[in-house]
Protein backbone atom coordinates (compact mmCIF):
# COMPACT_ATOMS: atom_id res chain seq x y z
CA UNK A 1 0.00 0.00 0.00
CA UNK A 2 3.01 2.35 0.81
CA UNK A 3 4.12 1.64 -2.89
CA UNK A 4 0.86 2.57 -4.54
CA UNK A 5 0.30 5.65 -2.19
CA UNK A 6 3.69 7.03 -3.53
CA UNK A 7 2.60 6.71 -6.92
CA UNK A 8 -0.35 8.79 -6.52
CA UNK A 9 0.97 11.17 -4.22
CA UNK A 10 4.24 11.53 -7.10
CA UNK A 11 1.29 11.99 -9.34
CA UNK A 12 -0.16 14.45 -7.49
CA UNK A 13 2.87 16.71 -6.37
CA UNK A 14 3.49 16.97 -10.04
CA UNK A 15 0.18 18.32 -11.27
CA UNK A 16 0.40 21.66 -12.30
CA UNK A 17 -2.60 23.15 -9.93
CA UNK A 18 -1.69 21.66 -6.84
CA UNK A 19 2.00 23.47 -7.83
CA UNK A 20 -0.35 26.52 -8.55
CA UNK A 21 -2.36 26.20 -5.23
CA UNK A 22 0.75 26.33 -3.24
CA UNK A 23 2.40 29.36 -4.92
CA UNK A 24 -1.09 31.59 -4.50
CA UNK A 25 -0.90 30.13 -1.04
CA UNK A 26 2.62 31.44 -0.33
CA UNK A 27 2.00 34.71 -2.49
CA UNK A 28 -1.39 35.47 -0.06
CA UNK A 29 0.83 34.67 3.02
CA UNK A 30 3.59 36.74 2.19
CA UNK A 31 1.63 39.49 0.86
CA UNK A 32 -0.76 39.40 4.13
CA UNK A 33 2.30 39.58 7.08
CA UNK A 34 4.27 42.41 4.54
CA UNK A 35 0.96 44.38 4.96
CA UNK A 36 0.31 44.36 8.39
CA UNK A 37 2.96 45.04 11.56
CA UNK A 38 0.65 42.84 14.19
CA UNK A 39 1.74 39.46 13.20
CA UNK A 40 -1.88 38.40 15.18
CA UNK A 41 -3.83 40.56 13.24
CA UNK A 42 -1.62 38.58 10.07
CA UNK A 43 -2.20 35.42 11.09
CA UNK A 44 -5.99 36.21 11.67
CA UNK A 45 -6.41 38.05 8.40
CA UNK A 46 -4.35 34.87 6.82
CA UNK A 47 -6.84 32.51 8.78
CA UNK A 48 -9.62 33.58 6.99
CA UNK A 49 -8.59 33.24 3.98
CA UNK A 50 -6.78 29.48 4.46
CA UNK A 51 -10.62 28.69 6.00
CA UNK A 52 -12.10 29.31 2.61
CA UNK A 53 -9.04 28.17 0.01
CA UNK A 54 -8.30 25.14 1.61
CA UNK A 55 -11.52 23.54 1.95
CA UNK A 56 -12.55 24.66 -1.65
CA UNK A 57 -9.30 23.63 -3.35
CA UNK A 58 -9.43 20.28 -1.57
CA UNK A 59 -12.94 19.36 -2.19
CA UNK A 60 -12.47 20.43 -6.24
CA UNK A 61 -9.26 19.45 -6.83
CA UNK A 62 -9.92 15.67 -5.23
CA UNK A 63 -13.01 15.16 -7.03
CA UNK A 64 -11.56 16.02 -10.37
CA UNK A 65 -8.82 13.81 -9.63
CA UNK A 66 -11.10 10.96 -9.02
CA UNK A 67 -12.95 11.41 -12.05
CA UNK A 68 -10.04 11.87 -14.03
CA UNK A 69 -8.62 8.99 -12.44
CA UNK A 70 -11.18 6.38 -13.23
CA UNK A 71 -9.58 4.65 -16.32
CA UNK A 72 -6.44 4.20 -14.09
CA UNK A 73 -8.32 2.81 -10.98
CA UNK A 74 -9.88 0.17 -13.60
CA UNK A 75 -6.07 -0.87 -14.23
CA UNK A 76 -5.41 -0.85 -10.80
CA UNK A 77 -8.64 -2.79 -10.47
CA UNK A 78 -7.74 -5.74 -13.04
CA UNK A 79 -4.16 -5.87 -11.23
CA UNK A 80 -4.04 -8.14 -7.85
CA UNK A 81 -4.79 -5.75 -5.97
CA UNK A 82 -7.19 -5.27 -2.74
CA UNK A 83 -9.63 -2.59 -4.02
CA UNK A 84 -9.75 -1.09 0.26
CA UNK A 85 -5.94 -1.06 -0.70
CA UNK A 86 -6.04 0.84 -4.40
CA UNK A 87 -8.96 3.59 -2.31
CA UNK A 88 -6.77 4.24 0.22
CA UNK A 89 -4.06 4.89 -1.04
CA UNK A 90 -5.70 7.12 -3.21
CA UNK A 91 -6.84 8.99 -0.28
CA UNK A 92 -3.65 8.77 1.88
CA UNK A 93 -1.75 10.20 -1.86
CA UNK A 94 -4.54 12.94 -2.49
CA UNK A 95 -4.50 14.10 1.70
CA UNK A 96 -0.25 13.97 2.14
CA UNK A 97 -0.02 16.26 -1.25
CA UNK A 98 -2.71 18.74 -0.41
CA UNK A 99 -1.23 18.72 3.18
CA UNK A 100 2.31 19.27 1.47
CA UNK A 101 1.55 22.08 -0.33
CA UNK A 102 -0.30 23.73 2.40
CA UNK A 103 2.48 23.58 4.80
CA UNK A 104 4.74 25.07 1.84
CA UNK A 105 2.82 27.68 0.93
CA UNK A 106 1.42 28.83 4.53
CA UNK A 107 3.79 26.86 6.58
CA UNK A 108 7.13 29.05 5.66
CA UNK A 109 5.81 32.74 5.45
CA UNK A 110 4.22 31.70 9.53
CA UNK A 111 7.46 30.60 10.61
CA UNK A 112 9.53 33.30 9.39
CA UNK A 113 6.49 35.90 10.08
CA UNK A 114 5.07 34.35 13.18
CA UNK A 115 6.91 31.55 14.74
CA UNK A 116 5.14 30.23 17.51
CA UNK A 117 2.52 27.84 18.67
CA UNK A 118 -0.17 29.88 16.93
CA UNK A 119 1.83 29.25 13.89
CA UNK A 120 1.94 25.61 14.42
CA UNK A 121 -1.78 25.16 15.07
CA UNK A 122 -2.90 27.04 12.18
CA UNK A 123 -0.54 24.35 10.19
CA UNK A 124 -2.30 21.21 12.31
CA UNK A 125 -5.78 22.91 11.64
CA UNK A 126 -4.96 23.36 7.66
CA UNK A 127 -3.46 19.79 7.24
CA UNK A 128 -7.03 18.46 9.07
CA UNK A 129 -9.14 20.32 7.48
CA UNK A 130 -7.22 19.57 4.10
CA UNK A 131 -7.63 15.88 5.36
CA UNK A 132 -11.26 16.00 6.10
CA UNK A 133 -12.40 17.94 2.65
CA UNK A 134 -10.52 15.25 0.42
CA UNK A 135 -11.95 12.41 2.63
CA UNK A 136 -15.48 14.04 1.45
CA UNK A 137 -14.76 14.40 -1.60
CA UNK A 138 -13.79 11.08 -2.38
CA UNK A 139 -17.48 10.11 -0.59
CA UNK A 140 -19.25 12.82 -3.28
CA UNK A 141 -17.04 11.20 -6.03
CA UNK A 142 -17.80 7.61 -5.39
CA UNK A 143 -21.32 8.11 -4.78
CA UNK A 144 -22.24 9.68 -8.29
CA UNK A 145 -21.07 8.75 -11.18
CA UNK A 146 -21.48 11.79 -13.62
CA UNK A 147 -18.48 13.80 -13.65
CA UNK A 148 -20.53 17.49 -13.30
CA UNK A 149 -23.01 16.58 -11.01
CA UNK A 150 -20.26 15.39 -8.72
CA UNK A 151 -18.45 18.50 -8.79
CA UNK A 152 -21.38 20.23 -8.05
CA UNK A 153 -21.86 17.94 -4.84
CA UNK A 154 -18.52 19.32 -3.98
CA UNK A 155 -18.98 23.10 -4.18
CA UNK A 156 -22.59 22.11 -2.60
CA UNK A 157 -20.61 20.87 0.44
CA UNK A 158 -18.32 23.66 0.29
CA UNK A 159 -21.03 26.15 0.73
CA UNK A 160 -22.60 24.36 3.35
CA UNK A 161 -19.43 24.59 5.49
CA UNK A 162 -18.04 27.65 4.99
CA UNK A 163 -21.47 29.88 4.14
CA UNK A 164 -24.61 28.18 5.01
CA UNK A 165 -23.75 26.48 7.84
CA UNK A 166 -22.63 29.81 9.75
CA UNK A 167 -26.37 31.34 8.64
CA UNK A 168 -28.03 28.11 10.20
CA UNK A 169 -26.22 29.30 13.54
CA UNK A 170 -27.26 32.84 12.96
CA UNK A 171 -30.89 31.77 12.85
CA UNK A 172 -30.52 29.56 15.79
CA UNK A 173 -29.01 32.04 17.85
CA UNK A 174 -32.03 34.24 16.78
CA UNK A 175 -34.78 32.12 17.40
CA UNK A 176 -33.57 30.98 20.79
CA UNK A 177 -31.82 34.17 22.21
CA UNK A 178 -34.03 34.40 25.38
CA UNK A 179 -32.64 30.90 26.07
CA UNK A 180 -29.49 29.55 27.80
CA UNK A 181 -27.86 27.85 24.51
CA UNK A 182 -24.23 28.92 25.15
CA UNK A 183 -23.42 24.87 25.72
CA UNK A 184 -25.96 24.09 22.63
CA UNK A 185 -23.83 26.00 20.66
CA UNK A 186 -20.96 24.57 21.37
CA UNK A 187 -21.83 21.17 19.77
CA UNK A 188 -23.53 22.32 17.06
CA UNK A 189 -20.22 24.34 15.98
CA UNK A 190 -18.48 21.07 16.58
CA UNK A 191 -20.38 19.66 13.69
CA UNK A 192 -18.22 21.56 11.19
CA UNK A 193 -15.10 21.10 10.94
CA UNK A 194 -14.80 24.90 9.57
CA UNK A 195 -15.81 26.63 12.70
CA UNK A 196 -14.26 23.97 14.76
CA UNK A 197 -10.82 25.18 13.45
CA UNK A 198 -11.87 28.91 13.54
CA UNK A 199 -12.89 29.09 16.81
CA UNK A 200 -9.49 26.96 18.07
CA UNK A 201 -7.53 29.86 16.18
CA UNK A 202 -9.05 32.76 18.04
CA UNK A 203 -9.14 31.11 21.45
CA UNK A 204 -5.20 30.69 20.84
CA UNK A 205 -5.08 34.51 19.45
CA UNK A 206 -7.01 35.37 21.80
CA UNK A 207 -9.91 37.04 20.42
CA UNK A 208 -12.27 35.11 22.01
CA UNK A 209 -13.08 38.42 24.36
CA UNK A 210 -14.47 39.76 20.92
CA UNK A 211 -17.17 37.26 21.02
CA UNK A 212 -18.75 38.12 24.16
CA UNK A 213 -20.98 35.81 26.42
CA UNK A 214 -20.13 33.23 24.17
CA UNK A 215 -16.21 33.35 23.81
CA UNK A 216 -16.57 32.72 27.47
CA UNK A 217 -18.16 29.61 26.87
CA UNK A 218 -16.53 28.48 24.28
CA UNK A 219 -12.94 29.65 25.50
CA UNK A 220 -14.14 27.13 28.94
CA UNK A 221 -15.15 24.59 26.93
CA UNK A 222 -12.21 24.48 24.18
CA UNK A 223 -9.78 25.96 26.12
CA UNK A 224 -9.59 23.49 28.62
CA UNK A 225 -7.59 19.86 27.83
CA UNK A 226 -11.12 17.97 27.61
CA UNK A 227 -12.12 20.18 25.19
CA UNK A 228 -9.54 19.98 22.99
CA UNK A 229 -9.07 16.64 22.68
CA UNK A 230 -12.78 16.11 22.35
CA UNK A 231 -12.39 18.85 19.18
CA UNK A 232 -9.35 16.80 18.01
CA UNK A 233 -11.44 13.49 18.06
CA UNK A 234 -14.36 15.31 16.27
CA UNK A 235 -11.91 16.54 13.40
CA UNK A 236 -10.56 12.64 13.40
CA UNK A 237 -13.82 11.41 12.75
CA UNK A 238 -14.77 14.20 10.15
CA UNK A 239 -11.72 12.36 8.65
CA UNK A 240 -12.55 8.61 8.95
CA UNK A 241 -16.73 8.73 8.84
CA UNK A 242 -16.57 9.95 5.07
CA UNK A 243 -13.89 7.92 4.19
CA UNK A 244 -15.31 4.88 6.02
CA UNK A 245 -18.15 5.56 3.97
CA UNK A 246 -16.71 6.00 0.54
CA UNK A 247 -14.73 2.65 0.34
CA UNK A 248 -17.73 0.80 1.61
CA UNK A 249 -19.55 2.29 -1.71
CA UNK A 250 -15.72 1.70 -3.51
CA UNK A 251 -15.76 -2.54 -2.53
CA UNK A 252 -19.27 -2.50 -4.36
CA UNK A 253 -18.95 -0.24 -7.34
CA UNK A 254 -19.01 -1.29 -10.73
CA UNK A 255 -16.62 0.15 -12.61
CA UNK B 1 -9.70 -21.71 -17.03
CA UNK B 2 -12.50 -19.77 -16.84
CA UNK B 3 -16.55 -20.76 -15.67
CA UNK B 4 -19.12 -18.51 -15.64
CA UNK B 5 -21.67 -20.04 -13.86
CA UNK B 6 -25.48 -18.58 -15.14
CA UNK B 7 -24.80 -14.62 -14.62
CA UNK B 8 -26.84 -11.86 -14.70
CA UNK B 9 -26.39 -8.11 -14.72
CA UNK B 10 -28.68 -5.14 -15.82
CA UNK B 11 -27.82 -1.37 -15.50
CA UNK B 12 -31.55 -0.20 -14.54
CA UNK B 13 -33.64 -1.39 -17.02
CA UNK B 14 -31.23 -3.11 -19.55
CA UNK B 15 -30.30 -6.06 -18.79
CA UNK B 16 -26.46 -6.26 -19.81
CA UNK B 17 -26.10 -9.71 -19.54
CA UNK B 18 -28.88 -12.69 -19.03
CA UNK B 19 -28.36 -15.66 -17.85
CA UNK B 20 -24.99 -16.71 -18.97
CA UNK B 21 -23.15 -19.87 -18.87
CA UNK B 22 -19.77 -20.34 -20.46
CA UNK B 23 -16.84 -22.68 -19.67
CA UNK B 24 -13.51 -21.60 -21.08
CA UNK B 25 -10.23 -24.50 -21.39
CA UNK B 26 -6.75 -23.75 -21.69
CA UNK B 27 -5.42 -23.84 -24.50
CA UNK B 28 -8.20 -22.24 -26.62
CA UNK B 29 -8.01 -18.82 -28.03
CA UNK B 30 -11.63 -17.81 -28.32
CA UNK B 31 -13.04 -15.09 -29.66
CA UNK B 32 -16.00 -13.25 -28.05
CA UNK B 33 -17.84 -10.72 -30.74
CA UNK B 34 -21.76 -9.26 -31.07
CA UNK B 35 -22.57 -6.11 -32.18
CA UNK B 36 -21.72 -2.92 -29.88
CA UNK B 37 -23.58 -3.02 -26.63
CA UNK B 38 -24.39 -6.63 -26.39
CA UNK B 39 -22.72 -7.11 -23.40
CA UNK B 40 -18.66 -8.21 -24.05
CA UNK B 41 -17.38 -5.56 -22.13
CA UNK B 42 -19.68 -6.36 -19.25
CA UNK B 43 -18.44 -9.78 -19.52
CA UNK B 44 -15.23 -9.24 -19.53
CA UNK B 45 -15.35 -6.91 -16.40
CA UNK B 46 -17.29 -9.47 -14.35
CA UNK B 47 -14.89 -11.64 -14.74
CA UNK B 48 -11.85 -9.61 -13.66
CA UNK B 49 -14.25 -8.68 -10.66
CA UNK B 50 -14.97 -5.00 -11.74
CA UNK B 51 -18.49 -5.35 -12.35
CA UNK B 52 -20.65 -7.21 -9.45
CA UNK B 53 -23.09 -9.75 -10.97
CA UNK B 54 -26.35 -9.37 -9.60
CA UNK B 55 -26.56 -13.17 -9.94
CA UNK B 56 -24.86 -16.24 -10.64
CA UNK B 57 -21.31 -17.54 -9.86
CA UNK B 58 -17.60 -16.86 -11.82
CA UNK B 59 -14.78 -19.21 -11.21
CA UNK B 60 -11.56 -18.18 -12.42
CA UNK B 61 -8.47 -20.93 -11.70
CA UNK B 62 -10.95 -22.53 -9.32
CA UNK B 63 -11.12 -19.70 -7.13
CA UNK B 64 -14.26 -17.44 -6.46
CA UNK B 65 -14.46 -14.06 -8.47
CA UNK B 66 -16.37 -12.72 -5.65
CA UNK B 67 -14.56 -10.52 -2.93
CA UNK B 68 -11.48 -12.69 -4.36
CA UNK B 69 -8.17 -10.91 -6.00
CA UNK B 70 -5.57 -13.51 -5.57
CA UNK B 71 -6.87 -14.86 -8.74
CA UNK B 72 -6.04 -12.15 -10.65
CA UNK B 73 -2.31 -13.01 -10.62
CA UNK B 74 -3.13 -15.34 -13.45
CA UNK B 75 -4.76 -12.83 -15.99
CA UNK B 76 -3.60 -10.11 -18.15
CA UNK B 77 -5.93 -7.14 -19.13
CA UNK B 78 -5.65 -5.28 -22.20
CA UNK B 79 -9.00 -2.60 -21.86
CA UNK B 80 -10.30 -1.22 -24.58
CA UNK B 81 -9.24 2.63 -23.60
CA UNK B 82 -6.11 2.72 -21.55
CA UNK B 83 -5.60 5.28 -19.89
CA UNK B 84 -2.93 6.25 -17.55
CA UNK B 85 -2.50 9.59 -15.39
CA UNK B 86 -1.08 11.73 -17.53
CA UNK B 87 1.74 13.00 -15.43
CA UNK B 88 3.68 9.38 -15.02
CA UNK B 89 6.21 8.28 -18.09
CA UNK B 90 6.14 5.19 -19.69
CA UNK B 91 8.85 3.76 -17.88
CA UNK B 92 7.04 4.62 -14.51
CA UNK B 93 4.15 3.22 -15.48
CA UNK B 94 6.07 0.15 -16.06
CA UNK B 95 8.00 0.06 -12.96
CA UNK B 96 4.76 0.60 -10.82
CA UNK B 97 2.88 -2.61 -12.31
CA UNK B 98 6.13 -4.79 -11.83
CA UNK B 99 6.64 -3.22 -8.31
CA UNK B 100 2.98 -4.15 -7.87
CA UNK B 101 2.93 -7.26 -9.04
CA UNK B 102 6.17 -8.89 -7.42
CA UNK B 103 6.99 -11.09 -10.10
CA UNK B 104 10.60 -12.15 -10.25
CA UNK B 105 12.70 -10.77 -12.93
CA UNK B 106 13.22 -13.78 -14.28
CA UNK B 107 10.25 -14.42 -15.12
CA UNK B 108 8.77 -11.13 -17.45
CA UNK B 109 8.25 -11.32 -20.69
CA UNK B 110 9.84 -8.17 -22.52
CA UNK B 111 9.37 -9.62 -25.77
CA UNK B 112 6.19 -7.32 -26.92
CA UNK B 113 8.53 -4.55 -24.95
CA UNK B 114 11.12 -4.55 -27.55
CA UNK B 115 8.73 -5.47 -30.98
CA UNK B 116 7.12 -2.77 -29.88
CA UNK B 117 10.13 -0.56 -29.54
CA UNK B 118 9.02 0.36 -26.15
CA UNK B 119 12.80 0.66 -24.39
CA UNK B 120 13.22 4.36 -26.84
CA UNK B 121 9.71 6.04 -25.13
CA UNK B 122 10.55 5.36 -21.80
CA UNK B 123 10.75 8.89 -20.56
CA UNK B 124 7.72 10.33 -22.59
CA UNK B 125 4.54 11.27 -20.39
CA UNK B 126 1.65 8.94 -20.71
CA UNK B 127 -0.40 12.54 -21.64
CA UNK B 128 1.59 13.59 -24.70
CA UNK B 129 1.27 9.50 -26.02
CA UNK B 130 -1.41 8.94 -29.08
CA UNK B 131 -4.21 6.36 -28.73
CA UNK B 132 -2.17 3.33 -30.73
CA UNK B 133 0.91 4.00 -28.16
CA UNK B 134 -1.57 3.78 -25.46
CA UNK B 135 -2.69 0.28 -26.95
CA UNK B 136 1.14 -0.56 -27.15
CA UNK B 137 1.53 0.02 -23.22
CA UNK B 138 -1.25 -1.53 -22.39
CA UNK B 139 -0.95 -4.86 -24.77
CA UNK B 140 3.02 -4.87 -22.78
CA UNK B 141 1.33 -4.98 -19.68
CA UNK B 142 -1.40 -7.40 -20.19
CA UNK B 143 1.66 -9.90 -21.41
CA UNK B 144 4.76 -9.01 -19.12
CA UNK B 145 3.47 -11.01 -16.09
CA UNK B 146 2.74 -14.37 -18.19
CA UNK B 147 -0.31 -15.05 -17.09
CA UNK B 148 -2.34 -18.44 -17.80
CA UNK B 149 -5.02 -16.21 -18.76
CA UNK B 150 -5.12 -13.32 -21.30
CA UNK B 151 -8.22 -11.37 -21.76
CA UNK B 152 -7.62 -8.77 -25.00
CA UNK B 153 -11.12 -6.03 -25.22
CA UNK B 154 -10.92 -5.03 -28.91
CA UNK B 155 -6.79 -5.28 -29.07
CA UNK B 156 -6.33 -4.39 -32.39
CA UNK B 157 -8.68 -1.16 -32.33
CA UNK B 158 -6.43 1.96 -32.98
CA UNK B 159 -3.04 -0.30 -34.05
CA UNK B 160 -1.20 0.31 -36.89
CA UNK B 161 -1.05 -2.64 -39.47
CA UNK B 162 3.18 -3.45 -38.69
CA UNK B 163 2.12 -3.76 -34.79
CA UNK B 164 -1.35 -5.53 -35.68
CA UNK B 165 0.97 -8.13 -36.63
CA UNK B 166 3.36 -7.86 -34.28
CA UNK B 167 0.37 -8.34 -31.55
CA UNK B 168 -1.47 -11.32 -33.69
CA UNK B 169 2.21 -13.51 -33.52
CA UNK B 170 2.60 -13.26 -30.36
CA UNK B 171 -1.21 -14.34 -29.34
CA UNK B 172 -0.57 -17.34 -31.24
CA UNK B 173 2.40 -17.91 -29.65
CA UNK B 174 0.99 -17.67 -26.35
CA UNK B 175 -2.01 -19.60 -27.55
CA UNK B 176 0.29 -22.68 -28.02
CA UNK B 177 2.27 -22.77 -25.08
CA UNK B 178 -1.59 -23.61 -23.44
CA UNK B 179 -2.60 -20.20 -22.50
CA UNK B 180 -6.39 -19.31 -22.48
CA UNK B 181 -6.96 -16.06 -24.36
CA UNK B 182 -9.96 -14.19 -24.52
CA UNK B 183 -10.71 -11.57 -27.54
CA UNK B 184 -13.31 -9.60 -27.80
CA UNK B 185 -13.49 -7.67 -31.20
CA UNK B 186 -16.50 -6.97 -34.25
CA UNK B 187 -13.39 -7.05 -37.02
CA UNK B 188 -14.02 -10.10 -37.27
CA UNK B 189 -10.78 -10.79 -40.44
CA UNK B 190 -8.69 -9.73 -37.34
CA UNK B 191 -10.01 -12.80 -35.55
CA UNK B 192 -10.13 -15.22 -38.09
CA UNK B 193 -6.33 -16.91 -38.57
CA UNK B 194 -5.99 -16.61 -34.13
CA UNK B 195 -9.20 -18.25 -32.87
CA UNK B 196 -10.04 -21.79 -32.42
CA UNK B 197 -13.48 -21.47 -30.70
CA UNK B 198 -16.47 -18.69 -31.15
CA UNK B 199 -18.70 -17.00 -28.59
CA UNK B 200 -21.78 -14.97 -30.28
CA UNK B 201 -23.58 -12.54 -27.67
CA UNK B 202 -26.83 -10.43 -28.30
CA UNK B 203 -28.44 -8.37 -25.92
CA UNK B 204 -26.89 -9.99 -22.89
CA UNK B 205 -27.78 -13.63 -24.11
CA UNK B 206 -25.23 -16.18 -25.34
CA UNK B 207 -26.08 -17.21 -29.06
CA UNK B 208 -24.14 -19.69 -29.54
CA UNK B 209 -20.35 -20.76 -28.45
CA UNK B 210 -18.65 -23.84 -30.87
CA UNK B 211 -15.69 -23.96 -32.26
CA UNK B 212 -14.67 -22.06 -35.49
CA UNK B 213 -14.49 -25.82 -37.92
CA UNK B 214 -18.03 -26.87 -36.45
CA UNK B 215 -19.00 -23.08 -37.30
CA UNK B 216 -18.09 -22.60 -40.69
CA UNK B 217 -18.94 -26.37 -41.87
CA UNK B 218 -22.64 -26.10 -39.90
CA UNK B 219 -22.71 -22.71 -42.12
CA UNK B 220 -21.03 -23.92 -44.95
CA UNK B 221 -19.43 -20.76 -45.63
CA UNK B 222 -15.54 -20.39 -45.72
CA UNK B 223 -14.83 -16.74 -43.95
CA UNK B 224 -15.94 -16.56 -40.23
CA UNK B 225 -17.60 -12.80 -41.12
CA UNK B 226 -20.23 -14.40 -43.52
CA UNK B 227 -20.75 -17.57 -41.44
CA UNK B 228 -21.79 -15.12 -38.44
CA UNK B 229 -24.21 -13.18 -40.47
CA UNK B 230 -25.42 -16.16 -41.95
CA UNK B 231 -26.36 -17.65 -38.51
CA UNK B 232 -27.70 -14.33 -37.49
CA UNK B 233 -29.77 -14.00 -40.41
CA UNK B 234 -31.24 -17.69 -38.96
CA UNK B 235 -31.67 -16.43 -35.66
Amino acid sequence: MKKMTRYVMADILRNRIVIAYMLFLMVISFSIFSLEDNTSKGLLSLLNIVLLIVPLVSLIFSTIYVYNSAEFIELLVSQPVKRKVIWTSLFCGLAVALCLAFIVGVGIPVLIYAPGVTGWIMMACGCLLSAVFVSLALWGAVKIRDKAKGIGLAIMIWLLFTLLFDGLILWLLFQFADYPIENGMVAVISLNPVDLCRIFMLLFLDMSALMGYTGAVFKQFFGSVLGMIVSCMIMVLWVIIPFLLSLRIFNRKDL
Amino acid sequence: MITVDAVSKSFGKLKALDNISITCRSGECIALTGPNGSGKTTLIKSILGMIVPDSGKILVNGEDVAGGWKYREGIGYMPQIGRYPDNMTIGQVLDMIKDMRQTPAARLDEELIRAFKIPSLLHKRMGTLSGGTRQKVSACLAFLFQPDVLILDEPTAGLDPVSTEILKEKIVRETDKGKLILITSHVLSDLEELVSEVIYMQDGKLCFHKQIERLLSDTKEERLGRAIAKVMSGI
